[in-house]
């Protein structure tokens, strides 16, 4: 579809894009934030959820342009899939210069040709945060995205209402970030390095603050510490990667230290602790992996731990971590999460609206409500069947998949062809590549 | 009384009743039972037409399968840690090392051996790991016992060997291309054939030729007594594979084959059968036009096939095989022949199908409950039993 991506057409695109109607019927909506919607109907214009309730109810708006309807054939539509924690077309970050990156950003490294993004909207994903690895301390900025048809990464940013470019922070402890100097080679050594750094970032706040209107008085402008600076001021969510109860826990201290907004990664240990992190007020997006281990601080993981902090009152999201699973069968993940005991609604809601608001975009995605983003998944049964298909994806009302496409299709299938340019983020290259290698 | 008693010990019956079994090798029985006497399947068929003796030990389930047959892993050598003590399932010191067996290094007790078993996996075929141009061997074993030799069913199963990308080597080392690596192959098999000649030729008189156990390992293969276990993605390692089975004569069962559509005419002119690469994999390098529909596409082409688990350097270190073949089940294979790629299909392939990999009477009680479709991600696999035992009651 891509190919068919010239210049008219984006013409043409852009100016139907404001009348463009299109009204999804004959199936079961899911809008998450409300009760299911059995032979439902759902109307979007100009990227917009502009209507949804019992089919009944919905009447199309007289057009000046042409009504598409999608025959949703018994299926069902659900909001676009919102993935906390991707590395699809990334592989960027922090070099192996310094423990502490947050001056680079994984804007900077995208592949937005990389055939993972034709697979994860063949999953049903709408929106990713991308990050860049786990292998520092602080491996610097990551980018949420909208997986519209794009030519080049900035066609697929989100803005903020300031017009910034929206992303959080990544961070990361216990074991991936520990090697040789200048990098830490314990926990303790690791917990030093980010608080002086973040002491730094104070300080550097401070004399902001300090020199008021008076441009002669600022610090000299420092990339690494604007943005922790962004971070303390809590403009910038941390996205902290984390495994063991210990490690877990000495993040929520800093966070206490500090006050900067968190949401925790992977969270294998994180049913051991949960009654903490709901304390803490810190939302999780939790990774699942088909056996534990792989390294000592994954040994406990376990499928529960959706179950058990949920459970607790936090709230959780489940995450690809793209290419650790693909996003293909993103699906699969809180559906693992409900075969060990977690409930079919927060299961829905885990990767839907629960990761919108991870990202600070639960007002614009993540549920089926008027006035939100039209980002749509069709769905041909129930999401967490293995034999549910993804039929259609939507992004702000542009069909970017379309199951009946034969190249579609080849992305959501594999074969010849849908060759994947992803390469391994930086933490775990040396295990990953070649496999034995 | 007590006499029945100490007889329903020594003998103990159990009967396993469920909503629906599944015996592979038949159409499925509603409301069936199992007889399980001895370790073995004693009787199968309708619970209606079960005559009760009253000694019975009863167990219940949904569903019931025949245990998981995983037709390629690396389990047991391969430990949940991740760190050098923990992972036998590669040595880099050699390119070419049949002599490697895989009952030296298998840990029947490795808790990822009991993470498999509790989600149905009964049988596996284990071994040395893709990685090097050949790596060792691979031996067949239940996924429970204190012991290699408690575990074992056949203790030399194949040779592991790797053509393509994930044998090579860099740095000025070999092979360090594709045509090295079938170049160091087909030496060495020559040297084996030249050994195995040397040594029937030995008149009993002279000192006898000295045994090297390399060309042993590799003259099993020549003889017919081990298959090469060849890893191969790409179509031009497919083919290469298939070539070096030719010109030795030699039995072949392609691994992964992530490519195997684009030359299936040619697999099954050879008649070489497929252990597919997990449906789960990652979709990157050599793997990188993998399509979860190849099982489907050697299905429609009479290809024997079987799922495996495979080998996963990183995460998660053992995969789960239920969650292989459902993969596959829902991308064209249907449900019947994807539970048969992970019993039958893969206890034949192996050569083991006289003991498991169906619900027949006289085959091992190797047993698989759940409380729904097995494929579903949300079912649960509820029992385990193998030989009679029940060695899983965790709810899975």
């Amino acid at each position: 579809m891509r190919e068919s991506h010239t210049m008219l057409s984006i013409l043409l695109a852009g100016s139907l894009a404001a009348t463009h109607t299109t009204l999804f019927t004959n199936g079961t909506i899911v809008p998450v934030t409300g009760p299911e919607i059995e032979h439902g109907a759902v109307l979007i214009e100009g990227g917009v959820i502009t209507a949804v309730g019992p089919a009944t109810d919905i009447t199309p708006p007289a057009q000046k342009g042409g009504l598409t309807t999608i025959d949703l054939q018994g299926g069902v539509l659900m909001p676009g899939l919102v993935c906390t924690h991707s590395h699809i077309g990334g592989w960027g970050g922090g070099d192996g210069s310094d423990p502490l990156q947050p001056e680079t950003r994984i804007l900077d490294a995208i592949d937005v040709d990389d055939p993972g993004f034709r697979r994860a909207v063949a999953g049903g994903l709408t929106t990713l945060n991308i990050m860049p690895g786990s292998g520092h301390l602080c491996s610097g900025q990551t980018i949420y995205v909208k997986l519209r048809e794009a030519d080049t990464i900035d066609d697929r940013l989100i803005r903020t209402p300031s017009g910034g470019i929206a992303g959080g922070l990544k961070m990361a402890n216990g074991t991936n970030p520990q090697r040789d100097a200048p990098f830490p080679g314990t926990r303790g050594k690791s917990a030093a390095l980010v608080r002086q750094k973040l002491i730094q970032a104070q300080e550097y706040m401070e004399a902001m603050a300090r020199a008021g209107d008076d441009p002669e008085k600022r610090p000299d402008r420092d990339l690494a510490l604007e943005v922790l600076a962004e971070a303390l001021r809590g403009d910038r969510i941390v996205h902290h990667h984390t495994h063991r109860h210990d490690d877990i826990m000495t993040v929520l201290r800093l966070a206490d230290e500090f006050g900067f907004r968190v949401v925790l990664h992977h969270v294998s240990d994180g049913w051991k602790i949960a009654d903490e992190i709901a304390a803490a007020g810190a939302p999780c997006s939790i990774i699942v992996v088909d056996s534990p281990g792989g390294k000592q601080e994954a040994i406990d993981i376990d499928f529960k731990t959706g179950a058990v902090l949920s459970e607790a009152g936090v709230p959780i999201a489940y995450h690809t971590d793209d290419w650790i699973t693909d996003s293909r069968y993103f699906l699969r993940s809180p559906a693992m999460g409900m075969r060990a005991g977690l409930d079919r609604e927060t299961a829905l809601r885990s990767v839907t609206i629960n990761a919108a608001d991870m990202l600070d975009l639960g007002d614009r995605i993540g549920s089926i409500e008027v006035g939100k983003d039209a980002d749509l998944v069709w769905l041909s049964g129930d999401p967490f069947s293995v034999y549910t298909t993804v039929n259609g994806t939507w992004v702000e009302g542009d069909r970017v998949f379309d199951r009946t496409d034969d190249e579609d299709l080849l992305f959501a299938q594999g074969g010849w062809g849908a060759g994947n340019a992803e390469r391994p983020y930086m933490c775990c290259e040396e295990h990953a590549v070649g496999g034995a290698q | 009384m007590l006499v029945a008693i100490l007889a329903a010990l020594a003998s103990p019956k159990t009967l396993v009743l469920a909503d629906v079994a599944h015996p592979v090798s038949g159409p499925p029985i509603e409301q069936a039972y199992v007889l399980v006497e001895e370790g073995r399947i004693a009787a199968v068929g309708q619970a209606s037409a079960y005559e009760a003796t009253g000694d019975e030990h009863i167990l219940r389930c949904a569903v019931l399968t025949p245990g998981l047959v995983d037709a390629r892993g690396t389990v047991g050598l391969t430990g949940q840690y991740n760190i050098d003590h923990d992972q036998d399932m590669l040595e880099h010191s050699a390119p070419i090392q049949p002599e490697l067996r895989a009952i030296d290094a298998y840990n029947p007790q490795e808790r990822l051996v009991e993470w498999i078993r509790q989600f149905g996996t009964t049988t596996v075929h284990t071994g040395h790991a893709p990685g090097e141009l050949i790596s060792g061997r691979t031996m067949i074993c239940k996924t429970s016992g204190a012991t290699m030799q408690d575990a074992a069913i056949k203790e030399d199963a194949m040779v592991a060997c790797t053509l393509g990308e994930g044998a090579l080597k860099s740095g000025g080392k070999s092979p360090g291309t594709r045509s090295k690596s079938v170049a160091l192959l087909r030496q060495e098999l020559i040297r084996a054939r030249e050994y195995a000649r040397k040594h029937a030729d030995w008149d009993g008189e002279e000192a006898p030729p000295a045994r090297d156990l390399k060309l042993e390992a590799l003259e099993a293969v020549l003889a017919g007594e081990m298959p090469l276990l060849v890893h191969a993605h790409r179509t031009q390692d497919i083919m290469n594979a298939l070539r070096i089975a030719e010109e030795f004569e030699i039995d072949i069962v392609l691994d992964g084959a992530a490519e195997a559509y684009r030359v299936i005419d040619e697999i099954q002119q050879a008649g070489v059968p497929v252990i597919v690469h997990p449906m789960l994999i990652r979709m990157y390098g050599e793997l990188e036009n993998a399509a979860f529909t190849t099982p489907t596409v050697l299905a429609a082409s009479d290809i024997p096939f079987a799922m495996q688990t495979g080998y996963e350097s990183y995460v998660p270190k053992v995969r789960v095989l239920v969650f292989e073949a459902a993969q596959a089940a829902a991308h064209g294979l249907g449900f019947d022949r994807a539970l048969r790629a992970c019993t039958l299909d893969s206890a034949r392939l192996l050569g083991v199908e006289d003991r498991v990999g169906s619900l027949d009477v006289g085959k091992d009680a190797d047993l698989a409950m759940w409380d729904g479709d097995p494929f579903e991600w949300t079912t649960h696999c509820t029992g385990v039993m193998i030989d009679g035992e029940t060695v899983s009651s965790a709810i899975r």
